[in-house]
């Protein structure tokens, strides 16, 4: 009985901590670029970036069906190492990245361009290096915003169901994360199961929303001298 | 204060053609709710229909029983409904949200096995599924959807359901099942022959136990709660006429009776 919840929490709550793993690193390394990159392209690869966030999530998903499936490039260059994402949990963390990032990356982005360079022109007066000045300089005054950016991409990443669906599928035991479970559970009737679900997502909603408040109450005073 | 003006009296008009969209039908409308693999039959069906009928408007509704059912629980405007399985139907009469003397078994249909059709795994039957290089099957989620249920009957009478079962793909319709098979990103698929017999990029490999398939039944009914009860009824009447039943076997169904 206990295992018709403990599963998909189980699931959604691995693939949305591996997702939102891979959306930090990568949506802190892609503001960090784009914030300095001034190229022609900028405005481009910045709608790039921020794609998925305005796309209806069923174009996300079929967008990557068609990347990852038995016929797409990405599929037919992992089937030569015999491997499928299709309906598989890798595929989980896979939509949920891809639909995270971009929140992400526009908070890391927005709270990087916000550092004053003053700050980081002294450091590196004083003999810093480039990756000395973002780990010692930038990204602790940046720190509220892009820790903001994580607890809405978690909060995005838990809550995709459309292009999850259609890329992993629903596989109790091991795609059907908790919104796929409460989908099935409506159309089954089981009411109870789809209740018990959704009072699960909105502690664990609110429990993030609890942390965004508080990251973004820390702001960093700065000291002129 | 002219701008202001126009503005009221814009939103006046929107709410009154509004308004009167709810109300202009004054023919009579059948909401038909139907399995999601009598997609092609029943369009077909509802443009006859319209031929002899025009003063009739047929809305269909194509979706896995489950749902259905629960819709016409939920008081959804459903006025006929054509169960791809005898259990959804049962739980409406316990309900007595079925007009009792209208409901009549309509169809048979076979249950298959189906693989993609550049499949070369040579699944020539249910037990080959248990194979090593099955990876993936797909079957409609047994808890809503009728074919599911009777996959799910087929591996267990074949003894190979606790083999197969962390390899099953579960689908919200039989449709959907079919269009997992067809794109190949499972390795074999359990729908009914009509549902196969609509895609060329399928290969039917295996048909169920004689025991199951005649267990495969489609009850037709008027629902209790519909609004216009004699066009229900006249509509229920044409789908047990010649032309239904010419469609309906064009596309693979047995018609009860004929």
């Amino acid at each position: 009985m206990l295992e018709t919840y403990m599963s998909p929490l189980w699931i959604s709550l691995s693939t949305v901590f591996t997702a939102t793993v891979i959306t930090f690193f990568t949506g802190i390394a892609a503001a960090r670029w784009m914030a300095r990159y001034q190229g022609r392209m900028r405005d481009f690869i910045d709608g790039l970036l921020i794609l998925p966030l305005v796309l209806p999530p069923t174009v996300v998903g079929l967008g990557l069906l068609m990347l990852f499936g038995k016929h797409g490039p990405i599929g037919q260059m992992l089937l030569i190492f015999g491997a499928t994402v299709v309906f598989s949990w890798p595929a989980t963390v896979i939509t949920a990245t891809v639909v995270a990032f971009p929140l992400m990356y526009m908070n890391a982005r927005g709270a990087f361009e916000q550092v004053d360079i003053s700050m980081e022109n002294a450091a590196r007066t004083l003999g810093a290096s480039e990756w000395r000045v973002f780990w010692s300089v930038t990204l602790p005054l940046a720190w509220p915003g892009v820790a903001a950016g994580a607890v809405l991409a978690f909060a995005r990443a838990l809550g995709e169901f459309g292009a999850t669906l259609m890329l992993a599928g629903y596989i109790p035991g091991k795609t059907a994360t908790i919104p796929v479970t409460i989908y099935f559970a409506v159309q089954n009737g089981d009411m109870n199961q789809a209740l018990i679900l959704v009072l699960i997502v909105l502690f664990i909603v609110f429990a993030s929303l609890g942390a965004l408040a508080y990251f973004k109450s820390k702001t960093y005073k700065v000291v002129t001298v | 204060m002219n701008s202001r003006y126009a503005v009221y009296v814009s939103i006046v008009l929107l709410l009154i053609v509004f308004l009167c969209i709810g109300c202009s039908t004054s023919a009579a409308t059948v909401n038909v709710s139907a399995g999601a693999g009598l997609t092609d039959a029943i369009s077909e069906i509802n443009v006859l229909y319209k031929q002899g009928r025009p003063d009739i408007t047929v809305i269909a509704n194509f979706a896995a029983a489950g749902p259905l059912q629960q819709q016409i629980e939920n008081g959804a405007p459903a006025d006929v409904f054509i169960s791809p399985s005898p259990k959804h139907m049962d739980m409406l009469e316990a309900k007595h949200l079925i007009i009792e003397n209208t409901r009549r078994d309509l169809l048979r249909n076979k249950v298959v096995l189906i693989v993609p059709g550049d499949s070369t795994l040579g699944i020539t039957g249910f037990k080959d599924l248990t194979g090593d290089m099955v990876k993936k099957v797909a079957i409609g989620d047994p808890e809503s959807v009728p074919v599911g249920m009777y996959a799910q009957e087929i591996f267990i009478e074949y003894g190979i359901m606790d083999a197969l079962k962390s390899r099953l793909v579960l689908a919200g319709t039989v449709r959907q099942v079919l269009q997992y098979v067809e794109s190949s990103n499972v390795d074999a698929g359990v729908v009914f022959m009509t549902d196969a017999k609509t895609s060329p990029d399928v290969q039917i490999v295996a048909n169920a136990p004689d025991d199951i398939n005649n267990k495969v039944v489609y009850p037709v009914a008027v629902i209790a709660t519909g609004k216009d009860r004699t066009a229900a009824v006249d509509y229920e009447e044409f789908l047990f006429g010649s032309q239904a039943g010419s469609v309906f076997e064009k596309y693979g169904f047995s018609v009860i009776g004929r």
